[in-house]
């Protein structure tokens, strides 16, 4: 400090102890808020409606082997509610901090807007894994109850995966919320992306242009479901359609769907943190 | 004004600062040098460029072009540093509605990088001061908006700083919070602080303000002390009004403008005040304030008065129209 300049009372900390500030309070924002207790009662039900169809009907093909229990269970309910988790905890993340004016608040210190952003994410990752440890839980609770408690190495997998995916998910929502003012806005584009929009891409993609959708995220997450099953699925197969046309699909390799995750978190995140640190409170 | 910075003073400069959304100019180079313990009032119609500045000076928007310094740092390259001993209320903001006011202002306490073993008794008085302690543990989301405006002021004042930016602090709040406001304010003169004020109350202006800027178009009209201001402005004239103990006959007025030489007029507003106008600044006042004194009438108070303020006003308002 010069000679020039003034005294504070107080000594502003690094900016990793303001992301540490910014995460503990937006998490507890988050973990009081109604959104949280929605998230947390749709994995409850989903989890209960599971449990009790399994439970009473006890499908032959779902309980041959512990491999195609997993799959059933967590191959195809963790990508949704990974989605799910973004939309809810991600969609108006920073749009709202604009909209709602929590940004004059927040921002009108001297903090810098990316210790912010980190602060908002970590914290939606944290809201987002509490939910994502009770889901596991009552798989594993399903899985032990029916097969005892020597897991498949797979399901780690599949669950590290999952995990790793609702990183990418969380940066590409940010990226959203970042880019409008408008939360409903943010919310909308996040969820029609996710629930519809990434995997409609991908359809037409994989079996129109017979391109691989390398570029599309969800193409990706297909590796959380695919490495459950008791053979990994072929690269890319062919099967013969409607008269003369050829069908190709596509699944991504483990290599090539972490690499896809990664390749989406890394660039939404650099994306999502330059428009914040640009975006006006006007 | 003065120029040039003296050593360890509180300032807020704006240098060329200018604000540009497409083709239409919110600030114009405005040059703005304000330093030392003070209060300034910020006065101007509405989108005359007021709350640009403000949030210019809390890096809320990016400058077009020019510099917002605070004690000689640049507000955008150096935002941290800038603002260390900065407290700000810019328009109303909201509070995470989930949080109570004590986690709240820990955040922002934290976020300061005030100690923790003072962090408990800083916010307790800093809620105190605005009258919050009974809400202190309820949650944020169910509070009317003045209450909230109280918990951000409270926000602005927790790092105890020596330089305050409120943009109309008193919004939202009924007639006795903006009384408290005003209190709160005047203390905080009391104890060194440079404060800006934005302000629609020109009473409130005239009450605690030592300065005055005035904006229109995003162009700064006048930036001076409040009596400079009213004289310049109204022919030379000062006008103040007294407030009296005891009530005052009819002819007090008459005497008062025919025995100090330099009074033009005493006008009777009731039968405890009077407002004065006089010329020949500070020598004239002097003779008024002892001519006072000496009628054992009971002055109680003496300031300029705001209707002086209001026709400056008005006057240069409605010059750039």
């Amino acid at each position: 400090m010069s000679s020039t300049q003034v005294e504070s009372a107080s000594r502003v900390p690094s900016s990793l102890t303001q992301v540490r500030v910014t995460m503990k309070y937006t998490f507890l924002d988050y973990f009081r808020s109604r959104r949280f207790f929605i998230l947390l009662a749709i994995v409850l039900l989903i989890s209960a409606a599971l449990t009790i169809v399994i439970g009473y009907y006890r499908p032959p093909g779902l309980l041959s082997s512990d491999l195609s229990f997993y799959s059933s269970w967590w191959g195809i309910s963790a990508v949704l509610l990974t989605a799910l988790f973004g939309i809810f905890f991600g969609g108006d993340a920073i749009s709202g901090e604009f909209q709602n004016r929590t940004g004059y608040f927040s921002l009108s210190h001297p903090v810098r807007r990316s210790s912010v952003y980190i602060g908002k994410w970590l914290a939606a990752f944290l809201a987002s894994s509490i939910i994502l440890v009770v889901f596991t839980a009552v798989t594993l609770g399903n899985g032990v109850y029916y097969f005892g408690s020597s897991l498949p190495y797979q399901f780690g997998e599949a669950v590290l995966f999952t995990w790793f995916y609702l990183v990418a998910v969380l940066g590409s929502t940010f990226f959203f919320s970042s880019l409008f003012k408008t939360s409903s806005y943010a919310i909308l584009v996040t969820a029609v992306l996710f629930l519809f929009a990434f995997n409609l891409i991908q359809l037409l993609v994989a079996n129109f242009a017979q391109i691989e959708p390398w570029f599309i995220l969800t193409y990706g997450s297909q590796i959380i479901g695919n490495v459950l099953m008791a053979q990994y699925p072929a690269h890319i197969t062919t099967a013969n359609g409607f008269g003369e046309r050829t069908f190709t699909s596509y699944n991504a390799t483990i290599p090539e769907g972490l690499a896809i995750i990664a390749a989406y978190f890394i660039v939404t995140a650099i994306l999502g943190l330059v428009l914040f640190e640009r975006k006006e409170f006007t | 004004m003065s120029t040039k910075r003296k050593l360890n003073e509180p300032s807020i400069q704006a240098v060329g600062l200018t604000k540009r959304y497409g083709s239409f100019t919110a600030l114009d180079s405005l040059n703005l040098n304000i330093e030392g313990s003070k209060c300034v009032g910020f006065l101007g119609p509405n989108g005359a460029g007021k709350t640009t500045t403000l949030k210019l000076f809390t890096d809320l928007i990016r400058a077009t072009s020019g510099e917002a310094l605070v004690n000689g740092v640049n507000v955008h390259t150096r935002k941290k540093k800038a603002l260390e001993s900065v407290g700000t209320l810019i328009e109303t903001p909201e509070i995470y509605p989930s949080l109570t006011p004590r986690e709240a202002l820990s955040m922002v306490a934290e976020t300061r990088g005030v100690p923790a073993v003072e962090r408990k008794t800083r916010i307790e008085e800093a809620v105190s001061e605005v009258r919050m302690d009974e809400w202190v543990d309820k949650r944020v989301g169910k509070f009317s908006k003045g209450m909230k405006q109280r918990i951000n002021i409270a926000a602005a004042l927790l790092s105890d700083p020596r330089i305050f930016l409120l943009d109309e602090p008193s919004t939202g709040l009924d007639p006795r919070g903006m009384s408290e406001v005003r209190d709160i304010v005047k203390s905080l003169k009391g104890k060194q602080r440079l404060i800006f004020m934005s302000s629609h109350l020109l009473s409130e202006v005239t009450d605690i303000c030592d300065e005055v800027a005035m904006i229109d178009h995003g162009k700064l009209l006048v930036y001076d002390t409040l009596s400079n201001v009213t004289s310049r402005f109204s022919g030379g004239e000062n006008v103040v009004e007294v407030g009296f103990l005891r009530p005052i006959d009819g002819g007090v007025n008459g005497r008062i403008a025919a025995g100090v030489p330099g009074v033009t007029s005493a006008e009777r507003v009731d039968d405890r005040n009077l407002r004065i106008r006089f010329s020949g600044g500070a020598s004239t006042q002097e003779r008024l304030l002892s001519y006072l004194v000496g009628m054992n009438l009971g002055v109680i108070s003496y300031k300029p008065a705001s209707s002086a303020l209001e026709d400056v006003y008005l006057s240069l308002i409605k010059d750039t129209k």
